[in-house]
Parts: structure tokens; sequence; C-alpha cells
């Protein structure tokens, strides 16, 4: 472990913290703009956190210490996430930790616990959003791992570090399984991130909410955090997107130039995707529930045909 | 006289699509099938004399094998033509034939012979198929004449399972090409059958079994063996009979012919009777299948065609065999299958026409109205059933001692399936043909030759093969090997 | 290098077929089926352009041509026609669930796979990697047209697989010759025109497009 690399661990996780409610800002301020409003803008989701903050939280009486630790559980683990994720630097005192295993299993570790806190006060919304969670929940994350191990059969390892050093040191070369894998990571983040198909951010409408129905009995400093995880969680699940489909300009070992050049690459390249991300969901309508299965369903099966074709053509 | 005998039904065609609705159509019709026999007549003749014949960039190839079956395709291309005169005015005095299907009708059977004769004399693989799916598109049409909502189903299962079935043909080809591509390069024809004849020992056996099972697949399903025979049925009796005579008396024949090319470059390649094994087990399961399914037809030309996909079957198991014996009586059944069961399906037709239905229970007595018509179904029926003296009892009496000899196992299965397709068919015939009347005379008398010719044809091939078919027979029989 | 990224580049739209395949299965829309099989068009142009390209073949530029104005614009544009003029955009509906349809399909695609794994090893072609995906591609076509009970995702089914075939050939060994091609455009071409022409009259006949009603003729 040399100096640099604490730093650059250190950078990361406070440029995680930060960007993160940046980049749902981002989201929302293109989206608006595809839709021809003018949007809350850029720094709306900062002055939201700001508010809730300063906010008193109401906790139910029938409330258990479950209930009040899920918010801190819950953002740790996103926190720890965007460590993991090799965006600026490959070189990280953490690095051992980034298995594409124990992402996954981080991610898992999250949503059993703010399922089990939304079924803790006993509501009825909670307990419907805690379900469909977790129907989300069992389909995606296999097929998260489809998609990952798609990555790691290039790599021949399932450590995240190794995989992006790998496929950003390769001179250009075309997988068509991480194409396949690709469009199925899409899928996966598009239903883990409640992002339009699947779930629908920015309503409450009671029928159709999943995420909105997991968090509506916080307040205050634990809505906030909730929040705050959310955007985490988008932010990573953009980084090991950007990471295993575009790993350009990801710094090296022992190179401080190359890893302030990495900022604005990354910088650019979530912009970039944000744009993409509006789009898409301004694009398509939100599905019916019981289509969910089936979406998620063809992003496992698309994930395991990315396998199957590297398999084939033995690359 | 190659290009002649393609260019006569083409023209035919063209000349039809324009005229075909007029009442000289049929007889013009006529005319040109008869033109197209005649040419095939003269190119037998220069093949006999002078060997095999090779033309345009050797694209076109005729042997001993495809020569006999060009010009028993062109034949029963001509009765039927001469058949259909009589058939398609009856059909029009009903109402059932407009002038524009009239028209339809008679320029896709031109279309239809022209593909059926470039199926057999090309050289080249990728053509055969070609012209294979060429032929199915136009007996879509030809089937799917009459518009009714019967017909229309018929055609349009038809189309999609043969279709399907004929892709996985395609498929084949594909990996055929590929294995020769390997041998001969991508220059000079690797695709033709010559070419690969000749080096089919180098062809990679992996590549060959894996394209024989899709051609298998493809051609099979052409061919009607069990199980992918159900369009076969539907098409037979929907369509108008001229058509189920053809279908039956050509294309099958036709299809069989592109799987035997196929089997012997297989047969050469992999050193193992595998394409021999595969064509014995559904050809007895397309036996035994037919037999059994033919007792339960209400239909008449549904029963005949179930019995033609026994009879493919049959042949089919003969050609799986292999040798010279079973060849030499795969082939003569082949003619005289087709022969026979075309005639049957003239004789059905007039019947059919009479009774005004093709429900069996409710055609009776057609000898008492018209002897000549009953007779010939009752002929027929007893000699596509194997009764001696007509040539099918040759071919199966030298099949089935033949099965004795080389695969024991197969003969009971073999004897039980003709045992039920006897009874089955007999029983049914017996009735329709003697019995009390139902049927009253029609305005237009019967064609008759065709079917008397084609039954006498088939007495002939039982009693006696003239020598130059027998040589014929036997070159091809050697040929395909085994 | 070049001709290496081009192989990848072959590769790659390969898998793309595959997935809009897979797409065409699970896909309830005929409009969307429509578009699905143009875009398979389009990618099956590139892929033979670039074959052509990489092996100096000059025939594959002229498939090309025939695949783009057969398949991306000719065969679209009637189909266009017919589901306006029937009147047929939206029902689609499948006999067995979509869910299963697609582990079928994996459990078809592995098979293919195992299947062409030893053959394309002894392939010279620079593309013959992607002749198990061809190979898959045929016949998830074949499924789909096995499990849609509609005329027009059966006909949608039937072109793919064709597509599916061409792009083994061209896969596989560089494409057929060319009068085997332009037959097998003609045949297709001929084909879809006369099932256009059967569509109508099985409308006319049944009321409706739902191949479930041809069902009288069976064995009982």
């Amino acid at each position: 472990m040399t100096g640099l690399g604490v730093a650059s661990q250190l950078l990361e996780i406070v440029m995680a913290l930060l960007l993160a409610p940046l980049l749902s800002g981002w989201i929302n301020q293109c989206r608006a703009w595809l839709q021809n409003k003018s949007g809350a803008g850029l720094l709306q989701p900062y002055r939201m956190l700001h508010k809730l903050f300063n906010k008193e939280s109401l906790i139910s009486e029938h409330a258990s210490p479950l209930f009040r630790g899920a918010p801190y559980i819950v953002f740790g683990c996103m926190a720890l996430a965007s460590a993991i994720i090799p965006t600026l630097s490959t070189d990280l005192p953490l690095s051992p930790a980034a298995d594409a295993i124990a992402l996954v299993g981080l991610f898992a570790v999250a949503r059993v616990f703010i399922s089990l806190a939304a079924m803790d006060v006993g509501t009825s919304f909670g307990t419907f959003g805690a379900r469909r969670e977790m129907l989300i929940g069992f389909l995606a994350e296999p097929a998260l791992l489809m998609v990952l191990f798609s990555a790691s059969l290039i790599s021949k390892s399932t450590s995240l570090t190794t995989i992006v050093e790998t496929l950003a040191h390769r001179h250009l070369a075309i997988y068509p399984s991480l194409a396949l894998a690709g469009v199925a990571f899409t899928m996966v983040s598009l239903a883990e991130n409640a992002r339009v198909p699947v779930d629908n951010p920015a309503t409450h409408l009671e029928l159709t909410m999943i995420h909105e129905a997991l968090i509506l009995e916080y307040s205050g400093r634990h809505l906030a955090l909730l929040e705050w995880a959310a955007s985490l969680k988008l932010f990573a699940y953009s980084c090991i997107g950007l990471a295993l489909f575009f790993p350009w300009g990801v710094a090296e070992a022992e190179a401080p130039l190359a890893l302030l050049l990495a900022m604005p690459v990354l910088i650019l390249k979530l912009a970039i995707g944000g744009v993409l991300l509006a789009l898409l969901e301004t694009l398509s309508a939100k599905m019916r529930i019981f289509r969910v299965p089936e979406f998620l369903a063809t992003a496992f099966l698309l994930a395991v045909i990315g396998m199957l074709v590297s398999i084939l053509l033995g690359q | 006289m190659l290009y002649l005998v393609l260019a006569i039904p083409l023209l035919g065609s063209v000349v039809l699509a324009f005229t075909g609705q007029h009442d000289g159509a049929r007889e013009i019709n006529v005319a040109f099938s008869l033109g197209t026999f005649l040419a095939t007549c003269a190119l037998t003749a220069e093949v006999i004399s002078g060997g095999p014949l090779f033309a345009w960039n050797r694209e076109f190839y005729i042997d001993p094998l495809n020569v006999f079956l060009l010009t028993l395709t062109a034949f029963v291309g001509l009765t039927t033509a001469i058949f259909s005169r009589p058939y398609m005015r009856v059909e029009r005095d009903h109402g059932k034939m407009t002038p524009n299907r009239m028209r339809l009708y008679h320029s896709m059977y031109q279309l239809f012979n022209f593909t059926m004769l470039i199926a057999l004399m090309t050289n080249n693989l990728g053509i055969l198929w070609v012209a294979m799916e060429a032929a199915t598109l136009t007996t879509v049409v030809l089937v799917s004449v009459y518009r009714t909502p019967a017909s229309l189903e018929a055609a349009w299962k038809y189309f999609i399972l043969c279709g399907v079935g004929i892709a996985q043909a395609l498929f084949g080809t594909v990996l055929l090409y590929m294995a020769a591509e390997k041998v001969i390069g991508t220059e000079g024809g690797a695709l033709l059958w010559t070419n690969l004849d000749a080096v089919k020992a180098q062809l990679d056996p992996g590549i060959i079994t894996l394209a024989f099972a899709f051609l298998f697949i493809g051609y099979g399903t052409k061919v009607g063996l069990v199980p992918m025979h159900n369009w076969l049925p539907d098409a037979h009796a929907e369509g108008p009979t001229p058509v189920s005579a053809v279908l039956s008396g050509l294309l099958l024949n036709v299809a069989v012919y592109a799987l035997l090319r196929c089997k012997v470059l297989t047969d050469g390649a992999l050193q193992n009777p595998l394409a021999g094994q595969l064509m014995m087990g559904f050809g007895l399961l397309s036996v035994l299948v037919a037999a059994f399914f033919l007792s339960r037809q209400k239909d008449v030309k549904r029963m005949f065609a179930y019995s033609s996909i026994e009879h493919m079957g049959l042949i089919t198991f003969a050609f799986g065999m292999g040798g010279p014996i079973a060849n030499y009586a795969g082939l003569l059944h082949m003619s005289v299958h087709s022969l026979i069961k075309s005639g049957i399906f003239f004789a059905v037709g007039h019947a059919t026409q009479k009774a005004g239905t093709q429900v069996m229970e409710d055609i009776r007595g057609l000898i008492k109205v018209s002897p000549t018509v009953g007779w010939g179904m009752m002929l027929g029926s007893l000699a596509i059933l194997g009764m001696p003296p007509f040539g099918v009892f040759a071919s199966e009496f030298l099949i089935l001692t033949t099965a004795m000899r080389e695969q024991p196992w197969a003969t009971p299965f073999l004897l039980l399936a003709l045992g039920v397709a006897f009874a089955s068919v007999f029983s049914r015939v017996q009735p329709m043909v003697f019995g009390e009347t139902s049927v009253k005379p029609l305005r237009h008398p019967p064609a008759l030759i065709p079917v008397f010719v084609h039954l006498g044809l088939g007495l002939m091939l039982g009693l006696y093969i003239p020598p130059y078919l027998d040589a014929w027979y036997r070159h091809a029989a050697r040929m395909i090997g085994g | 290098m070049m001709s290496e990224l081009v192989g990848q580049l072959i590769n790659l739209l390969a898998a793309i077929l595959l997935m809009l395949s897979f797409a065409m299965i699970s896909q309830r829309r005929i409009l969307s089926l429509i578009h699905l099989f143009t875009a398979q068009g389009a990618i099956l142009v590139a892929a033979t352009l670039l074959v052509g390209y990489a092996t100096h073949q000059p025939h594959l530029y002229v498939s090309a041509g025939i695949t783009l104005v057969l398949k991306v614009i000719l065969i679209p544009l009637l189909l266009h026609r017919v589901i306006n003029r029937l009147d047929v955009r939206w029902d689609v509906e499948t006999l067995i669930n979509i869910p299963m349809t697609m582990i079928i399909g994996i459990a078809l695609v592995i098979f293919a796979f195992n299947l062409a794994l030893p053959i394309s090893k002894l392939s010279v072609s620079i593309a013959r990697g992607t002749l198990g995906i061809a190979l898959a591609c045929v016949l998830l076509s074949f499924m789909m047209m096995i499990t849609r009970s509609k005329a027009v995702p059966q006909v949608i089914g039937f072109l793919s697989m064709e597509n599916g075939l061409f792009f083994a050939a061209t896969s596989a060994t560089y494409g057929m010759p060319m009068v085997v091609e332009l037959g097998i455009a003609l045949d297709v071409l001929v084909g879809i025109l006369i099932l256009g022409v059967f569509m109508f009259h099985i409308r006319e006949e049944f009321d409706s497009l739902d191949i479930s009603h041809l069902e009288k003729l069976r064995e009982d």
C-alpha cells in the first residue's frame, strides 16, 4: 500500500459521496429538458439533502431499533460499494475486496435491510414495497452476477480491478459477449435503481411505486441518508458499467498525473451516461409489474448468452 | 435437346399465364406437356447412345439415375395434363374454377413441371434446393386454387411445414459446401454434384454427418416421411385431383431423388452406414404409421395420400438397405408407384366428381354408372396394394426378400404394415366400386386413356422389364451403391 | 491487426444478430417484430459487407446488395402494408408464455453451440466462430414459428430463419455461388408474395389471422 494509493482511495470515496447527488440532479435535469420542462436545477438534490438533514426525524412508536439502524447500514453498504469499484484508479488499498461476488453481496445486504425496515412498522405500503423489491432483487442479482461473470471470463478473474485492468490494457478489441452483457447490464441497472420501465422515481402513485413505498415511513435525516444512498447506488452502478464497458482513462498504479486526468474523464463519461439514461427513460413507458420478471429474465438470458458466446468464440 | 426440355414448360407457363382462361387452354396445356415429353424422349435417346451428358458449364448433368426419372416425370406430366382436360371442364361447370383460377392453374402447372425438371437435371446441389423450394411454391398455389377455407388451410400448413423443412436442407447444403470448399476450393463449383462425387472420400466426416442430418430432415419433409408428413394428406385431399396426382407421382419422387444424391455423397465420405440406417429407420416408421392411419380415413383422397406416405417409406427403406438388389427394387418401386398412384388419382378424380363428394361412405356402386372408372379404381387399388402381376408386387417382393436376408428384424414390421394397408384400403374401395349406386353420370366423358395407360405400364413392369430399362435400373442401382 | 479487428466486428454483429433473434421471440407486438426483422436484415447486410471486405470476395457485395433491397427495404415494406391493410398491428399471442419460450431458447442456443463447435474449428473462414450463432438463430426462428398462433409472426419467423441461413452461408463459406444465391432470393421474394396474398384470403375466409382457426384438417 502506498501513500498515493491511500490518497486515491480517499479521493474516490469523497468524490463518490459528493458527485452522486450531482449525477441524480443531472439526470433529472436532462429528463426535464427532454420533456420540455425547465427543471429544478443541477443542485436540487443537495438542497433536498440539506433540508432533510435539518428536519426532525419522526419515527413511529411501533418501530424497532432495526428501523432506526437500517438507513445507516444501507448508506454504509453503498458508500463501501462505491469505494471498491475501480473508477479513478486500479491501485486502491481496498481493491482486494473488490470482488464481483462481494459487490453483489453488498447490494444484497442493503436490499435485505431496507426491506426488513419497510416491513418493520407494519404499514401495508411498506410491506408491498418490500415484496416487490424482493421480487426484483431475486431476478436482478443473478443477472448482475452473470454480467460480471461474462466480463470475468475475459480476464479469468472475478476481481473487479483485474477485470478493469485487463479490459483497459488490451489494445482495441471487440468482445461480442460484452455487447450482450452490456445490454443485460443496462436492463438490470434500470430495475435496480428504480428507473422508468420498472419503477418511476418521480411519482408517489401508490399502486405502481416500489422504491418510494419502501421509504415512505422515513423522514428527516433517515430519509436524507436513504436518498443519498439511492443516488450512491446509481453512481455505483454507473461506475460499474463504465468500468466494464468503457474502461479507458482509469489511472494505473503510481501515476498521480493520470489520477488527475482520470477525474475529468470520469465526469465526462458520467455526464454522457446520464444523458443516455434520461433519453432512455423518456422514450420508454413504465411497464406493468407483471412484466418485470419477464424483463429481468430477458436480462438474465442475455447475460447467459453473452457467456455462451464468449465460450463459443473462444476469446 | 436439354435446353428444349426446360424451355418448353417455361414457355408454356408464360403462354398460359396470358391465355390460360380460355377454353382452348386445356389443349394448349396438353400440347406443351406433349412437347416436353417428346423432348425428354429425345434426350433419353441421346443419353442411351452417348452416355452421361453435361451442359452449360457442367451445371446440368444427365446420368442413368436421373434420366429415367426425367422421362417418367415428363410422361406423368403429360398424362395428368390429358386427365385434367375433362376434369377441369367439370370443375368449371360446377363453378369451382373461375377463368382467373383456370389461368393460374394452367400456368402454375407448367411452372411446376419446369421446376421438377430443373431439380432432376441440375448438377448443382444449390440449384437443386432452389428448384425444390420453387416446386413447393408452385404447388402451394395449386393446392389453394379453390380458395375454400379447407384448401387455404392445407396450403398454409403445406407452405409453413415444407418451408421450415426445406430451410433445414439449405443449412445442410451450406455445410456440404463448407466441407467441399476445403477440398475443392472456392473456384470451380464446390457445389457441383459430379465434383463432390469425385472427392467424396476426402470430405470431412464430422461436417458431412451433420450436413446429412439436416439434408435428411429437409428433403425427408418433402418426401413425406413420418413425423414430418403432416402436410401431405391435407395437400393431397384439398387441392384439385390432378395436383394430387402430380404431388404423389412426381414431387415425392423428386424429393427421394434429392435424398439419394445426398446419400451417395454421405456414404462416400463417412465409410459407415449412418445414412442408410437413418433412411431405414424413418422409412420403416413411415410405413408403419401410414398403414395404421390408412385404416382410419374417411376421405378417399386422404386415404390414398397416406398410401403414398407408406410407399415413400418403403422406397426410403429400400434405398436405406442399399446394395444393387434393394436399390434396383427401390427404383422400380419409384416408377411403378408413380405410375399407378397417379392412375388411381385420375380414377378417384372422376369418381368424386360423379359422386359430388370425397367422403368414401357416400361413394357407392361406381361400376354400375361408369364401369370403366370403377374398374380403373379397383385395378389400381389392387395394383398399389401389391397384388401380382402388377409391378408393385415385383418391387415389394424384391424389397421384402432383401430385407429378410439383410435386415431380418424389419421384415415382420413390413409384412404387418402391408397387411394392414391391404385390409384397410381394400375394404373401403370394394363397396365404393360395387354395391348400390348413388352416383350420377356426368356430361363430359372421363379421360380414361391416362388411367389405363398408367395401369397397363404398371402391369407391364410387373411382367416384363424391357432390356434397356433393365440396364438403366442396374446401372443406376450400382451408382447409388451403399 | 486490421483483419483481426474486422473478425471481431463480425463476431460482434453475430452476437447482435442472436440478440435480435431473442428479442423477436420475446416480442409481443407485430409492429416491433417487423422493426426487429428489419434491424436483423441490416445487421446481416453489414456482416456480409465486412466479410466481403475482409476476404476480397466481390460477389459478397452483390449478395449484401440483394439482402439490402429484399430484406431491409422490400419485405418490411410489404409487411407494413399487409398489417396496415389487415389492421393487425397489436395482437400477438404466444402459445407458450414468454419466459418459458426464452428458457427453451437458451437450451436451443446451447444445443446449437455444441453442435457447431467441433465443426467451426475445421473451417478456414475468418467468421468461422459464428456458425454456431447462425445455427442458433435458425433454431430460434424455428421455435418462433411453432410458438406463434398468428399468421404474420409465423411469416416473420420464416423470414428470420432465412436470415439465419444466409448468415450461416456467409460466415461458414463466404456465401454460396451467385446463381444459387439469386435463386434463393427469388424464392424468398415469390414466397413472401404468395403468403401475403394468402393472408388476405385467410382473413376473408376465417375473419381472422389466427392460425388456430386452421385446425379443421387433422386426424381424429
